[in-house]
């Protein structure tokens, strides 16, 4: 046993400083589309995107990144109208209404964020110190999993930051759900949801929970089973994200859509 | 070189699979598709005659009468197709005769129906269900315990909470498309089902990957197989609570995954393989994934051995969850589990594809042993195996790439396999293309062969086995329930 001990001592401290520091790793994530300022009113082929993600409307490109699963076929056709999100823990990261995954925003998109934001401080306003956290796959393809998994190791160690992860929804402050929503987890996601004491807060992980991604023909996301506070884009999402989201969902970080991070 | 047979009646077609298994062939599964008023079931085997390799996975296939609703079923002569004739009755509704146990596997079906079920009976006999929600970060699915107390004289699985239509997805999608949903039928094993979807296209095309998109495909494969390796590794170390090795595993594995980043911007390899090669170069000089590399090897390798001589971890596993080398090789068991019982039909070597006929990857010792230990020995060595094969195949590549990484893939209409060797074993895709579109794809994954296998390994274990025993099969879910 002991020589597992040195050997861990031996490695020295691999956890990142993030949200105290910024993280390199981080900072070099390639994160959902966005459209470039200057891009304006392009024209871009319909059948462009293969899950339906970029919309044409009143003559300017938009990309629901609830909807992009980051293939990048976009960005290799049209590097003039389309480009990666750079970082893992900006404003791409996560949004707290399922509009504000539309890049750029329309208008009326401050004022959902702002009652979003209004709605969760309210019930986060208890959580401080300790938040406890339940993980629900509603039809993941198994890849957001691991990434979950990662923010209990010791790269990202969570734990540092109060967060836990619970095995019953009775003591869970926020259920974490991941996957496109199958009609088999319907019927558990809905019961795990109502197990848990208000309140509570619900944050749907990876472009298949948010929308269904290229499922979508079939399977809605999961805001179709229970509400949805926190929508995280990414196929898988990388752990940074997923660690942004349960971080803006408790509270610990504010002002997010507004850039008050970089 | 895949053959396809045609045979005139469902009976024809089993008289022949059964013959073609009795010569030493692998059943590799069988499935219904219907187009129209036919309904058509193809059962694949894998060539294996005499262990010659070169053979492919040929296509048995048969026609059932207009408008029958059954057929006699193939289970009872090869048990393997036991999970396969539920899919292709949830699927068509087809009714196969004389299937012991016909219960929905993939489609909920009626909550009455779902009281849980009891194999076995007697004083003091009770049930546990386990899941689909369940204690910790797991993929939904729901184990049925059947337990007096300590051992688990049977256990039932459901899988259907999973279900997500992949296949009936594929569809009607355009050939590029169809290669981004392979990445995510079974998220943890993308490239495998990306090479395997691919390959089946580029049959069908008749086109020659590129020497170097070859090996860039290699490299991601085998990086893929290194961390579904050291996730198991690390969940093992979590069952017997060391919660240093379990660290340590959980670091080296996120080390692979940030190397996967940052050659192609993807953690799981997403966007490597298309039709006719790989989309881009390396993001990363070969002497930094070179450099990283080493170091990655060195430091699991030491853990792997440490981990191997740490007796309180080591007795939780010996004779655990024990799969004879009868019952692997009558199963046709894939992957690990399959060599760990002495059965191995590992496709990189009897049906080299990519650049492993170039590299010649060297196959794993023997094992007989076919428990949890014997497992992780087979995935330690496939890891060390792994690492070497990635080692040659970045020499091979030149310093700078201006050669074609993609070589045009316009398949015209047609039909093939197309097969890869996931962490998990052997991974399948029947691609049918019509006007440059998808009109039926069947994929199927190693943990869908395998994870019906969990229902024997229980012999003389007890529920504190459990963890051990899942965690030591290291499937995923998501590629069982598809």
């Amino acid at each position: 046993m002991s020589v597992w001990v040195l050997r861990g001592l031996r490695g020295g401290v691999v956890t990142t400083r993030w949200p105290r520091r910024a993280d390199e790793y981080a900072d070099s994530w390639r994160g959902p589309v966005t459209v470039r300022p200057e891009a304006g009113g392009a024209s871009v082929p319909a059948g462009l995107c293969p899950t339906g993600a970029i919309e044409t409307t009143g003559g300017s490109v938009r990309v629901d990144q609830g909807k992009c699963i980051l293939c990048g076929r976009c960005v290799t056709e049209r590097p003039d109208v389309f480009a990666w999100a750079a970082g893992a823990t900006g404003p791409d990261a996560a949004a707290l209404a399922r509009q504000a995954l539309v890049v750029p925003q329309v208008p009326e998109t401050d004022e959902a964020i702002a009652a979003a934001r209004a709605g969760l401080a309210a019930r986060t306003a208890a959580l401080h110190r300790s938040v406890h956290v339940r993980h629900v796959d509603a039809g993941s393809d198994g890849s957001e999993e691991w990434e979950i998994q990662a923010l209990l190791g010791p790269v990202y160690d969570i734990h540092r930051l109060g967060i836990f992860f619970t095995a019953s929804p009775r003591h869970a402050d926020v259920l974490l759900v991941t996957g496109a929503g199958t009609p088999g987890m319907a019927g558990p996601l809905r019961t795990t949801y109502e197990g848990m004491p208000d309140p509570k807060i619900v944050i749907a992980a990876g472009t298949d929970a948010v929308s269904g991604g290229l499922l979508a023909d079939r399977l809605d996301g999961v805001s179709a089973t229970i509400p949805v506070d926190v929508w995280v884009p990414g196929s898988p999402p990388s752990p940074f994200g997923i660690l942004t989201a349960l971080l803006i969902a408790t509270g610990k970080l504010t002002g997010h859509r507004e850039g008050a991070l970089r | 070189m895949t053959l396809t047979v045609t045979e005139r009646s469902v009976a024809a077609l089993w008289d022949a699979l059964e013959s073609r298994v009795a010569r030493g062939g692998r059943f590799a599964g069988v499935f219904a598709a219907r187009r129209g008023d036919t309904v058509t079931l193809t059962a694949h085997v894998a060539a294996k005659e005499e262990g010659e390799p070169g053979g492919g996975i040929d296509m048995l296939e048969a026609a059932l009468p207009p408008g029958a609703a059954s057929y006699p079923s193939l289970t009872p002569r090869i048990g393997a197709a036991f999970w396969y004739e539920r899919v292709i009755h949830d699927q068509t509704g087809l009714v196969p005769d004389g299937h012991p146990r016909l219960a929905p596997l993939i489609r909920p079906g009626n909550p009455e129906e779902h009281a849980l079920p009891r194999h076995v009976a007697g004083y003091g006999l009770f049930t546990i269900p386990h899941g689909p929600v369940r204690s910790g970060v797991f993929e939904s699915m729901e184990y049925l315990v059947e337990t007096p107390g300590e051992a688990i004289p049977h256990l039932n699985m459901r899988i259907f909470y999973k279900h997500r239509g992949i296949a009936g997805r594929f569809a009607g999608m355009a050939v590029a498309d169809g290669v981004l949903l392979a990445e995510r039928a079974e998220g943890i094993a993308s490239v495998a089902h990306a090479l395997a979807f691919c390959h089946a296209v580029e049959a069908i095309a008749g086109c020659e990957v590129p020497r170097e998109a070859a090996l860039v495909r290699v490299v991601h494969a085998e990086l893929e197989r290194i961390a579904g390796h050291l996730d198991v590794a690390m969940r093992l170390a979590d069952a017997a609570g060391l919660a240093v090795a379990n660290t340590r595993f959980a670091l080296h594995k996120e080390r692979v995954l940030r190397l996967v980043s940052g050659l192609c911007g993807s953690r799981f390899g997403r966007g490597v393989v298309v039709p006719g090669g790989v989309a881009a170069p390396s993001a990363m000089r070969p002497e930094e994934v070179r450099a990283e590399l080493a170091r990655l090897e060195k430091q699991s390798i030491a853990d792997a051995e440490l981990l191997m001589g740490t007796s309180s971890f080591l007795d939780r596993l010996r004779g655990t969850g024990p799969l004879t080398p009868d019952r692997a090789g009558e199963h046709g068991a894939l992957g690990p589990i399959g060599k760990a019982s002495g059965y191995s039909d590992d496709a990189r070597l009897a049906r080299p594809y990519d650049g492993y006929g170039l590299l010649a990857p060297e196959p794993v010792g023997e094992h007989s042993g076919g428990d949890a230990l014997a497992r992780l020995r087979v995935r330690f060595e496939e890891a060390e195996r792994a690492f070497r094969l990635i080692r040659q195949a970045v020499d091979e590549l030149p310093e700078r790439t201006r050669l074609a990484l993609r070589a045009p893939c316009e398949p015209p209409d047609g039909r093939a396999v197309g097969w890869a060797e996931a962490p998990q074993g052997e991974v399948l895709y029947d691609v049918t293309i019509e006007d440059g579109r998808i009109v039926c794809c069947q994929p199927r994954s190693a943990s869908f062969h395998n994870l019906v296998l969990m229902h024997e390994v229980f012999a003389g274990d007890i529920l504190t086995d459990f963890p051990f025993i899942e965690a030591s099969f290291g499937l995923s879910v998501a590629g069982a329930a598809l």
